[in-house]
């Protein structure tokens, strides 16, 4: 920090980059003064993630400059990286899940120390910054705030002078996420810079001092987020202005719909959740929430929903009066409960498959893109057009490989697929999970747009904002309980992030964040 | 400090894919006219002998399809199960399980007469073939027992089993006590396809197999369930494809093809049921299945070349004095290249300090817990 006091942290000058027929980044240049919180704004798709690799020397810029603390430099590897202090955070964690937290933090360190001075170094930071973590522990016994931590230490351990956070709050408890944000405030109040990706407006709002606006690879614009509302900032990002969410109002309930009740399944061994005697009920003209912390049961709930895990499953799922447990994954979706999981990549979709093949997979029976055992193959791709166009998913067409579409129009796709096959109930984890502003937004009015027809929807999220926004009920599954529902207006933030933070029992990964309380976003 | 370290490429090639089978054969030649030269053989003449003279001679040829159509059938079998990461291995045992339940069957009606009497041979052993497979497929979907083991160890059974019937309750009671069943009478032998031949209804039989299994792979649901369990198993269940029928469909063809095979084989060449039926075909024919890129009409011209290293092998015995091992050693090597050449097709060598290397760890992007295989990849540094 000493002598280049006036230089900023961090400066690109007219940062290019091209892959084929698609230029990610277009004469980028913005600064991150010393000891400031800037935010990178944009869409999915709008260059962000390219910069950030370029800035930690995961790729390299065709054209333009990158000046740290006022010195032209070239960064040619995340070791390059972190030797001149730029740490990162990764939205998806890189850790072994068998392994402790020691453990995972020395691999990760480029020339770790031996493991007591690195623990007595750890615990230093973590008293330093006051975060809870026992490095002892295993990470699978951890929960998601929890191993965010870790990824944390291991960039402080660096002493960064600058730290990349890639949508660091995606997954936590609005406890957790005021945490991190203490934790940042006080990084930056020492001097280390911070880059900012998020797409939730407000938390930039709480946050950042400073942003810089992508849109479509160029800058389009920076703005003080302090003095700009969400919406606006939404708008600049978008390029447009966002569509309200329409007919959530009107709509009316109908009968119960979907009736689950005292659902019970062992978690897959050794790091599932098992689910506890779940119970709940939707009606039709209704969207149902499930909020919680990762790992708490979300993912075997949805299995057990869609009939993926049928060992040892007992209780009963009703759907318009027919029960469904026991029944296979495809009698299910014939009966029309379509399911959406969190995971994309090689769960809802295959990777390697085209969009037509993708579109067979979950939809061939109830759009009859099969007869008698054979592929349809014209009727298989115009119903992929169909999804792609009408859910303006940005592929070439129904060819377009699945593992080529970034991941929020893949979850377009996804979504699509699953809408426009009328289903009666609809349950989807996660549905815009890492999904810019518009393509939410956008998702998010698909899903109350068939709900107004009368289907059913069960939303699993850890975006609590999301199930207020969309919800008309929620419950909270924490340790693979679910606790009543709550009707969503004049409900109390405080109480759902107790109940996420595992207010009954005192769950393990839950014990750090059921401390603080009364904290919302 | 330098090392060689393998990065994932970003795009394969798919004509460098086509290509390796190509490039594989083609130093499998190169290699072994070395190897053999320092056995003190002829190097190139025993190439020669096994790879090329064969071609010349159209009796080789007639040969040649009779070796490669038993190969064929096994191995499109085979490389469904592998396209479904099924890994039967037990091709061996369940072509003798095959050839023996179809031989039972010969020896029951022995003294009838009939054009039913064949095809209810066949049939009998395709079941022979899906009855040995059962066993594996039931261990893998009750017990997790792995496939690979179960079945491979099957087949040292199906082979004492064979010994024993031919050895007493099978054995031709006419036969002046050798080990070996009686003769197929006319109606349970394999009619010739071309008259005047060696060319037996097993080779049409082959080819339109491969076609089939072509279509069925491209065209239809159980093909796609199979391409998908394979590329991506958690999205097959979320898709409705259960990963027991998986298993199930992808043993249950390979073993009933096996089976087809193993009683073509008995009720064409053979003409009988002898100690010496297992020839190695269910082993070869994995091979033949990964050079063919597990893909049927790949197999076809995949069986032919490992067919050659048979024909030309056994010729190369009586005209140079190769060992009959000569024909083994070639086709290992041709798998080892294989597999050595699509290592390059997916990976490519980069030279790099040890410390560069780590460096790809945190950046890693698999979500964690995940961090094996394709996730634990280096991150691509272009430098």
């Amino acid at each position: 920090m000493a002598g280049k006091a006036m230089a900023p942290r961090l400066e690109l000058k007219d940062i290019s980059k091209r892959f084929p027929g698609v230029i990610a980044n277009d004469q980028v240049s913005f600064q991150v003064p010393a000891g400031a919180i800037h935010a990178l704004l944009g869409e999915n798709g709008a260059g962000k993630s390219t910069l950030v690799k370029i800035i930690y020397g995961v790729q390299q810029a065709d054209e333009g400059e990158v000046v740290f603390d006022g010195e032209p430099v070239h960064i040619g590897s995340p070791k390059e990286a972190r030797a001149l202090g730029i740490g990162m955070v990764f939205q998806h964690f890189s850790l072994f899940e068998a392994m402790t937290v020691l453990e995972n933090i020395a691999l990760g360190m480029d020339n770790p120390p031996p493991r007591r001075e690195l623990e007595a170094r750890v615990r230093e930071v973590l008293k330093s910054y006051g975060l809870s973590l026992d490095p002892h522990r295993y990470v699978h016994t951890l929960s998601v705030g929890e191993r965010q931590r870790i990824e944390i230490v291991r960039a402080l351990l660096q002493e960064p002078k600058l730290l990349i956070m890639d949508e660091p709050t995606s997954v936590l408890t609005p406890q957790e996420v005021e945490q991190l944000f203490e934790t940042l405030r006080r990084l930056a109040s020492e001097g280390c810079s911070i880059l900012y990706i998020s797409h939730k407006l407000h938390e930039i709002k709480a946050l950042c001092e400073s942003a810089t606006i992508l849109r479509g690879g160029k800058v389009v614009g920076s703005c003080d987020p302090r003095e700009e509302s969400a919406r606006s900032m939404a708008e600049m990002m978008i390029g447009g202005s966002l569509k309200d969410l329409s007919g959530k109002d009107n709509c009316t309930y109908g009968d119960d719909r979907f009736v689950v009740s005292n659902l019970s399944a062992p978690g897959e061994p050794p790091f599932g959740t098992s689910l506890k005697d779940v119970s709940f009920s939707v009606r039709s003209g209704e969207i149902f929430g499930i909020a919680g912390v990762a790992g708490n049961g979300q993912n075997e709930l949805l299995a057990v929903l869609s009939g993926e895990e049928q060992n040892d499953v007992s209780g009963s799922i009703i759907l318009d009066g027919q029960e469904l447990a026991g029944t296979s994954a495809g009698a299910r979706r014939k009966a029309g409960l379509a399911s959406a999981p969190e995971e994309r990549n090689g769960h809802a979709a295959v990777p390697a498959m085209n969009l037509t093949e993708n579109a067979i997979l979950s939809a061939r029976g109830r759009m009859g893109l099969a007869s008698g055992g054979i592929i349809k193959s014209g009727a298989s791709r115009d119903y992929a057009a169909r999804v792609i166009d009408a859910f303006s998913v940005k592929a070439t067409g129904p060819g377009a490989a699945a593992g080529s579409l970034s991941g929020g129009n893949l979850q377009k796709f996804i979504m699509g697929r699953e809408i426009m096959q009328n289903p009666t109930v609809l349950v989807v984890s996660q549905p815009t999970w890492g999904v810019d502003a518009g393509a939410a937004s956008f998702i998010r009015q698909a899903m109350i747009d068939i709900v107004d027809k009368g289907a059913s929807i069960v939303v699993v999220s850890q975006d609590l904002d999301e199930l207020l926004e969309l919800c008309d009920r929620l419950a909270v599954i924490n340790e693979g309980r679910l606790s009543e529902a709550m009707d969503v207006k004049g409900i109390s933030i405080e109480r759902v992030g107790m109940l996420m933070g595992g207010i009954h029992g005192g769950g393990e990964g839950a014990a750090a964040t059921g401390k603080q309380e009364g904290v919302a976003a | 400090m330098t090392l060689l370290k393998l990065e994932p490429r970003r795009e394969q090639s798919r004509g460098m894919m086509l290509a390796a089978p190509v490039i594989a054969v083609g130093l499998t030649l190169v290699v072994g006219a070395i190897v053999f030269t320092l056995l003190g053989h002829n190097g190139l003449a025993a190439i020669y002998e096994i790879f090329i003279r064969p071609l010349f001679n159209p009796y080789r040829w007639q040969d040649l399809l009779v070796k490669a159509a038993p190969l064929a059938i096994i191995a499109v079998g085979l490389a469904i199960g592998f396209r479904a990461n099924v890994w039967n291995i037990g091709g061996e045992g369940q072509y003798i399980l095959g050839g023996l339940a179809g031989t039972g069957m010969a020896l029951l009606t022995l003294d009838m007469s009939g054009g039913w009497i064949l095809p209810v041979m066949l049939v009998c052993g395709i079941l022979g073939g899906m009855a040995w497979a059962a066993i594996p497929a039931a261990l893998k979907t009750t017990l997790g027992v792995n496939e690979i083991l179960s079945s491979l160890m099957l087949n040292y059974v199906a082979i004492q089993l064979l010994y024993y019937l031919m050895r007493g309750p099978w054995k031709d009671p006419m036969g002046f006590n050798f080990p070996q069943t009686a003769m197929f009478s006319a109606d349970q032998t394999l009619p010739y396809a071309v008259p005047g031949t060696l060319i037996h209804l097993g080779i049409p039989i082959a080819i339109a197999i491969a076609l089939t299994a072509f279509g069925v792979m491209t065209r239809t649901i159980t093909g796609f369930q199979v391409r998908v369990v394979g590329l991506a198993p958690k999205a097959a269940a979320y898709g409705g494809f259960g990963a027991a029928s998986t298993v199930w469909l992808a043993l249950m063809v390979g073993g009933g093809l096996a089976g087809l095979a193993g009683i073509l084989e008995a009720a064409g060449p053979f003409g009988q049921m002898v100690p010496q039926f297992p020839t190695g075909y269910g082993y070869t024919a994995i091979i033949v299945a990964f050079l063919g890129r597990l893909n049927p009409l790949g197999i076809l011209a995949a069986a032919l070349v490992l067919a050659l290293t048979y024909v030309g092998g056994e010729s190369a015995q009586t005209t140079i004095g190769l060992p009959s091992a000569a024909a083994g050693v070639f086709q290992a090597m041709m798998l080892f290249f294989l597999l050595a050449t699509d290592i390059l097709v997916r990976y490519r060598i980069v030279s790099g300090s040890p410390a560069a290397a780590r460096t790809a760890q945190p950046g890693g992007t698999g979500t964690a817990g995940t961090v094996t295989g394709e996730a634990a990849k280096p991150k691509t540094v272009t430098a």
